[in-house]
């Protein structure tokens, strides 16, 4: 069946069987990378993407669920050339060892910090529990949530149009 | 090496003096056994590094007339921070920006074969080798300069990939080469430049591979997607002896978007165009199938119990002096060890994809050695070398022999019955947990005693393990080769006892004992698969050594920092310690209530890098819960490359490790392996991550590369161990510490 | 439960009526609910508790799960501070560690007693009955003096509980002696002589120390249970307590052994996993011996009276279905948990029955079916949702809660574990599913005001707590519901 959603801002219509998980259908159909397959259970985190501005575990979502919906992904938070608030502080934090997992982190705590900028390192862990990684790269995801949640407040603040942060 | 650290002249140390044949043998032609971290033997003057096996200098360095640099290594990335830390070796003697040099990592057909990457020693191996392959490569550009310019070598300046000079004519890096014949080999003596003048090693260069991993490039080999791409899933035996009965995979072929359903043998897979279509299909083939499984697991039976059982052979690792039999009394001091069978646990499960194109087969991988997995697949698919190719692509987190290999062969299998057509296979969470090769459950058994002075005399130390490594090798490795119809067997293991170690890795200790004794107790039998888990043996034999050591310091009334340094002589150990327990703050005080502080030392397979750790934590006796709360770690790898991968690796090693200590256990009945995803087999969650870990560096200008990635086990979980015992008095010898063993014990008798 | 008013909405009322009625009975009350305060003492030695005595206490403090109210969620066992969020306002937990300045290191023996057996602290304050000691009151002194031992021999930690949020009057300690004097009975418990042995230790367990009854029985407005309904269901930290008297709502009837499995293990193959705050219940059981566990669950199916042959019938055929689809998935019956995904069985065709609603179908058959109905083995896989007490309750918040929140999972423990569906639907999806499980999977009939439950409970009006399933951990707080 057709699905119409919109992802990374841009609308799509893709062809799926209505139960196919959404991450396959971002990474198959639309050759988005960063949400990954870890478990296809809900239990680990790599496949979290943001439905709506909720984290959303894409592997246990089926796309039926997603007709009318903006979903986006780590794609939609930067590029390479051009990082995000949060991309660049994972960058900057080299807060990466194999970073399979990471895109799945960028976006709990990117969904986190949209709904609660000022989440503390209590609520930022909080958050993380739903997200596994394996290498041991904690520390340094801890901070470069942090550093990010810095810079996303002080650009909201600088920002003439922006909320209070 | 210049630091060897004096060896006794035991089997081992024959072994290592006579070892320089058996190491170029291995690495030529890989052996099952070996895992490629052989290296710890070493001719009295070694060539440098893979140059050893692979000395011609345009294996590493090419530069084009265009002046293209490309440099070449054999090992591959892993999520180690390799890629980066070899770019900054070869880019300091080249005396060009990383950024100017293109990396291209372990491939059949561009690479040298350096076997695998593991060991903690792409540093000591391809390092060393790049480094001076890249050394010489500058010094013949400047010879040729200093021909063509007229002018001395030693005046010559490099800058943006010309050499100038000091009259202010320059020539290119491309001019030079091309009238430059870079088929050489390199020499043993390679001019580097000295450790006061480098500029890129050192320093804390931001990893290469991170911007794509953070923006959704493609990084992964579960990115990959060429063109006409098919999706396969295979179907796996329930239980490790399970044998198909029936099938009926009819229903399953006349699936939406199924293109084929294979069976050979016990091999089943499903292809289709669609991802989600093939999980489908395999759900549905995998119902269709019907199995005979015999019970061949073991059950509930104790660890202990279980491993006595599989005993077949006893090596001795090492003896000297007259170590035993101690008596027990007052100043002696006896314990059993145990640790369960834990998994890699890779957060993205394994993955391949494999095309049979006209001119062979070719593979791409996240397998830790291309050249051994090409060995074993062609020889599963009956294919000259020649015609298989195996690229290395970055997989998620490698952690030693998971289930690459295995992901590659079943490409390779599918996709060889479906020519033209590349096919992905990517394994399940379940399939990845039940089918990847364990770390073998352990137990040791160690007594001690200690003389009239607090100092240890005598030490035996037993161990009974598996073999750590079954890697290919030969076909029989490959879970597909095991399954077909005319099986490949599992070749039989063999105890090996090396300088390097493998089941009795880091089980010699490290301190000054007179009277030493270590048996190896090998296991031949596997009833569950196991190979090579980050640093092998030394987990569990640090955790017991190094709990050993803080019992007897406390028999001996002493702190145990000090009790260590009263037994260790190599100065570079001493430095560890010294500096862990300084920056930690370790005075020997009594912690808070409920808080527990423990200490914990190695030297990495006894000739590698060092590591000292400091750990605080609090234990919760009412929930049996216990938090680290900081770990302070000293380490010591020799020269430094990159100051924060080093950093990185410490703290990841650490982390995992502890996640290992406090709460992993495969869990399994008679027939099937019963923990199969993240919630039968947990792992650390945030919640359990420290407020802090500080990794101190010694510099060591200068010196060898000693490698990084396995430093830390072993002593994360002594530290954790004795830190709870700080806290509660309790000494649990069982891993992992999880809270039915930490809870004080409520069920009456 | 539609018959009656939720908590919630009685509580204004409640909360006016009820301190009028307390401030007038409170300073009538004076004379009559003077305590005296009890002097302190040093802390006594650890080393004075017998082992044994401290072993018992740490059985019965687990069966009181005294450390999931008085621990703060990743803090220290005991410490309190707590904030339990009551229908009058907000109350913390107290320190019970035998912290001489913040906890009860000064306390005698009587003290301790006194507060278990009539809500007094040391001082001679009355306790907000927040610390259940309407059940509490029934511990032999012998059991208090194990508790005692136990508690003294913890690890003292220096917490001082943060101020309690009550409006006047109800910060007027004295006003609980106007509710004790309403509401309140002394009285250690009476074994009945007509009943077995088991049934007798049972019953002690359960109305005593293990307060069933606090969670699983209505309140009235000024938040005391209703005597005469007890253990007919109530609610606990945004959770639907279900009655466990003979209005069951499960679909197979509970029975003592399954009971006992339940309560032994946190989770029973023909009823689901234990969560809410029933999964710290059920996690701190582990340390009590299968006697106790087992007197418990012949207490309670005792209490819950035989099932009707109507039930029962229907039960045995639900676990007939149930069977028979495992066994169809390719798991031998009674091999244990094993594949989680791959090698379980497809979803099954719609049996016919839609419940009406063909967007909650189609939701159910691609968002719940390929666990609930993949024939893996609970704990780990899902339960059918034939046998689920929530779909066939009539109060459906806790099918609601985990839809929205999940099971998150243990940090490194074993543990059952779903991920939350508050993100991927939408309010009106969630409706559909929920009216789909309801038509499908009960016979019940359909719930009314689901549209507004799930608004509420997902933006937090209704206020769930949602923790790990691993029991005792009760870290890290709220986990994924929206705060």
């Amino acid at each position: 069946m057709a699905i119409d959603l919109t992802v990374n801002g841009t609308p799509q219509r893709v062809e799926a069987d209505p139960d196919t998980p959404l991450l396959y259908v971002l990474r198959d159909d639309l050759g988005l990378n960063g949400a990954k397959f870890g478990c296809g259970l809900g239990q680990c985190g790599a496949c979290t993407v943001m439905v709506d501005g909720r984290a959303v575990l894409s592997c246990v979502t089926p796309v039926l669920l997603m007709q009318g919906r903006a979903v986006t992904t780590v794609e939609g938070l930067g590029t390479a050339e051009a990082p995000g608030p949060m991309q660049r502080a994972f960058i900057e934090e080299q807060a990466a060892q194999c970073g399979y997992c990471i895109p799945g982190m960028m976006m709990r705590a990117q969904a986190l910090l949209q709904e609660r900028p000022d989440a503390d390192d209590a609520a930022i862990r909080r958050a993380l529990e739903f997200n596994l990684c394996r290498c041991g790269t904690h520390m340094r995801i801890l901070r470069a949530i942090r550093r990010a949640a810095d810079t996303m407040r002080h650009a909201e603040t600088a920002a003439p149009n922006g909320r209070a942060g | 090496m210049s630091d060897h650290s004096p060896l006794p002249l035991t089997r081992r140390g024959l072994l290592a003096a006579g070892g320089a044949l058996v190491v170029t043998v291995s690495l030529a032609r890989p052996l099952p056994a070996q895992t490629g971290d052989g290296g710890g033997a070493r001719p009295p003057k070694p060539a440098p590094g893979s140059l050893a096996q692979t000395p011609r200098l345009d294996a590493w360095v090419r530069i084009g007339a265009d002046g293209a640099i490309t440099v070449f290594t054999g090992k591959a990335e892993l999520g180690q921070g390799i890629r980066t830390a070899l770019l900054q070796v070869a880019a300091e003697e080249l005396r060009v920006p990383p950024a100017a040099i293109t990396l291209v990592t372990a491939d059949t057909a561009r690479t040298p074969n350096e076997g695998y990457t593991a060991g903690s020693q792409s540093m000591q191996n391809s390092g060393t080798a790049i480094r001076a392959a890249a050394a010489q490569a500058r010094a013949l550009l400047a010879q040729e300069a200093a021909r063509r310019l007229g002018a001395p070598a030693d005046a010559l300046g490099f800058a943006d990939k010309r050499v100038t000079a000091p009259d202010g004519r320059t020539l290119g890096y491309g001019e030079l080469a091309a009238s430059l014949d870079l088929t050489v080999e390199v020499p043993a003596d390679a001019p580097l430049t000295a450790p006061d003048r480098l500029s890129v090693m050192g320093q804390p260069l931001p990893r290469v591979d991170i911007p794509a991993k953070m923006t959704g490039g493609a990084a992964y080999v579960q990115d990959l997607r060429p063109e006409g791409m098919l999706h396969a899933r295979v179907v796996r035996p329930p239980s490790p002896a399970a044998r198909l009965t029936a099938l009926d995979g009819a229903a399953v072929e006349a699936m939406p978007g199924v293109v084929a359903v294979l069976r050979d043998g016990d091999f089943l897979a499903v292809v289709a165009d669609k991802e989600y279509r093939a999980v489908k299909a395999m759900r549905a083939l995998a119902s269709a199938a019907r199995w005979e499984e015999p019970a061949t697991l073991p059950g509930d039976t104790p660890i202990p119990d279980l491993l006595r059982s599989l005993e077949r052979e006893v090596g001795t690792v090492d003896a000297k002096g007259d170590a035993g039999p101690i008596a027990d009394g007052p100043r002696s001091l006896r314990a059993r060890f145990t640790r369960p069978y834990q998994l890699h646990g890779s957060i993205g499960p394994s993955c391949a994809v494999a095309v049979m194109g006209e001119d062979g087969l070719t593979v791409w991988s996240h397998t830790q050695g291309v050249y051994p997995d090409r060995k074993a697949i062609a020889e599963m698919l009956r294919l000259p070398l020649d015609r298989v190719r195996v690229i290395h692509t970055e997989g998620s987190g490698c952690y030693g022999h998971n289930g690459a290999d295995d992901a590659a062969a079943d490409a390779a299998l599918i996709a060889s019955k479906l020519p033209g057509r590349p096919v992905r296979v990517q394994w399940m969470r379940e399939q990845e947990h039940a089918g990847e090769p364990y770390g073998p459950a352990m137990m040791i058994e160690a007594a001690a005693s200690l003389d009239g002075n607090g100092r240890i005399d005598r030490w035996t130390f037993d161990v009974w393990s598996n073999t750590h490594t079954t890697r290919p090798g030969g076909a029989g490795a490959l879970l597909a080769a095991r399954h077909l119809a005319e099986p490949f067997p599992a070749e039989a293991a063999a105890m090996q006892i090396t300088p390097a170690g493998n089941g009795d890795r880091n089980a010699i200790p490290l301190y000054a004992i007179p009277n030493t004794r270590i048996l190896w107790h090998f296991l031949p039998d596997m009833p569950l698969r196991v190979s090579a888990l980050r640093s092998l043996g030394a987990y569990a034999n640090v955790f017991a050594l190094e709990s050993m050591m803080d019992d007897l310091a406390l028999l001996a009334g002493a702190d145990p920092v000090e009790f260590r340094l009263r037994h260790l002589e190599d100065p570079r150990a001493r430095r560890v310690v010294e500096l862990a327990a300084e920056r930690f703050g370790w005075t020997g005080a009594a912690p808070a209530p409920g808080f527990g502080h423990g200490f914990a030392f190695a030297r990495y397979k006894n000739h590698a890098a060092y590591l000292a750790l400091a750990v605080e934590l609090s234990v919760d006796r009412g929930s049996g819960r216990v938090r680290m709360t900081r770990a302070t770690a000293a380490i010591d790898s020799g020269e430094i490359v990159n100051p924060d991968g080093i950093r990185n690796q410490t703290e990841g090693g650490i982390i995992q490790a502890m996640s290992w200590t406090l709460f992993e256990r495969a869990v399994y009945d008679d027939t099937r392996v019963t923990s199969v995803d993240w919630a039968s087999y947990p792992i650390l969650r945030f919640a359990s991550v420290p407020d802090r870990i500080d990794v101190h560096i010694v510099e060591r200008p200068g010196d060898p590369f000693l490698g990084t990635g396995e430093a830390a086990q072993g002593p994360t979980a002594a530290a954790i161990g004795n830190a709870i015992r700080s806290a509660t008095g309790l000494r649990l010898r069982d891993l992992p510490f999880t809270p039915d063993r930490v809870r004080e014990p409520t069920a009456s008798g | 439960m539609g018959r009656r008013k939720t908590r919630r909405n009685s509580i204004g009322r409640g909360l006016i009526g009820g301190a009028a009625v307390i401030l007038a009975l409170g300073a009538g009350a004076v004379a009559w609910a003077w305590e005296s305060a009890i002097p302190p003492q040093p802390r006594p030695a650890a080393e004075s508790f017998p082992a044994e005595l401290v072993a018992e206490g740490a059985r019965l403090a687990a069966v009181g799960n005294c450390i999931a109210c008085h621990t703060v969620p990743g803090g220290r066992s005991f410490a309190g501070g707590l904030a339990l969020p009551t229908p009058f306002g907000t109350i913390h937990s107290t320190n019970i560690t035998p912290d001489e300045d913040t906890g009860i290191g000064r306390w005698s023996e009587a003290a301790f007693t006194r507060a278990m057996r009539r809500g007094v602290d040391r001082d001679g304050r009355h306790l907000y009955p927040a610390f259940p000691y309407d059940h509490y009151t029934r511990v032999s002194d012998a059991d208090n003096r194990a508790l005692y031992a136990y508690l003294m021999t913890r690890t003292p930690v220096r917490a001082e509980a943060p101020a309690n949020h009550l409006p006047f009057p109800l910060n007027i300690r004295m006003a609980v002696a106007g509710w004790k004097l309403l509401y309140f009975r002394e009285g250690a418990f009476t074994p009945d002589p007509a009943k077995p042995e088991v049934w007798n230790r049972g019953a002690y367990l359960a109305e005593g120390l293990g307060h069933c009854g606090a969670c699983h029985s209505p309140r009235n407005a000024l938040g005391a249970v209703d005597k005469d309904r007890a253990w007919a269901g109530g609610e606990a930290e945004g959770w639907t307590a279900y009655p466990i008297d003979q209005d069951s709502p499960a679909p197979v009837p509970w029975t003592a052994d399954s009971l006992t499995f339940y309560l032994r293990h946190g989770w029973h193959p023909a009823h689901g996993v234990s969560r809410g705050p029933m999964a710290e219940v059920t996690g701190n059981l582990v340390g009590l011996p299968d006697a106790d566990v087992a007197a418990i669950g012949a207490y309670v199916a005792d209490r819950m009276g035989p099932p009707s042959a109507e039930r029962l019938r229907r039960g045995e055929d639900l676990r007939a279905l149930v069977s028979r689809r495992t066994a169809d998935a390719g798991a031998p019956p009674g091999a244990g948990p094993t594949a989680a995904d791959s090698q379980a069985r497809p979803p099954a065709a719609d049996s016919g029955r839609t419940g009406g609603d063909e967007r909650g179908e189609a939701i159910y058959r691609t968002a719940c079916a390929t666990c609930h109905e993949s024939g893996r083995p609970l704990p780990f896989g899902g339960l059918p949702f034939a046998l689920s007490t929530a779909v066939n309750a009539a109060n459906p918040q806790n099918i609601v809660n985990v839809t929205l929140f999940g099971l998150p999972p243990g940090d490194g423990t074993v543990s059952a574990v779903m991920p939350a569906f508050g993100g991927a639907l939408t309010d009106a999806d969630m409706v559909a599913l929920l009216r789909y499980l309801r038509g499908r999977f009960s016979d019940q009939p359909p719930w009314d005001g689901l549209e507004r439950l799930v608004a509420d409970t997902r933006s937090g009006a209704h206020h769930v707590a949602v923790r790990p399933a691993d029991g005792i951990e009760r870290a890290p707080q709220n986990v994924g519901a929206a705060d």
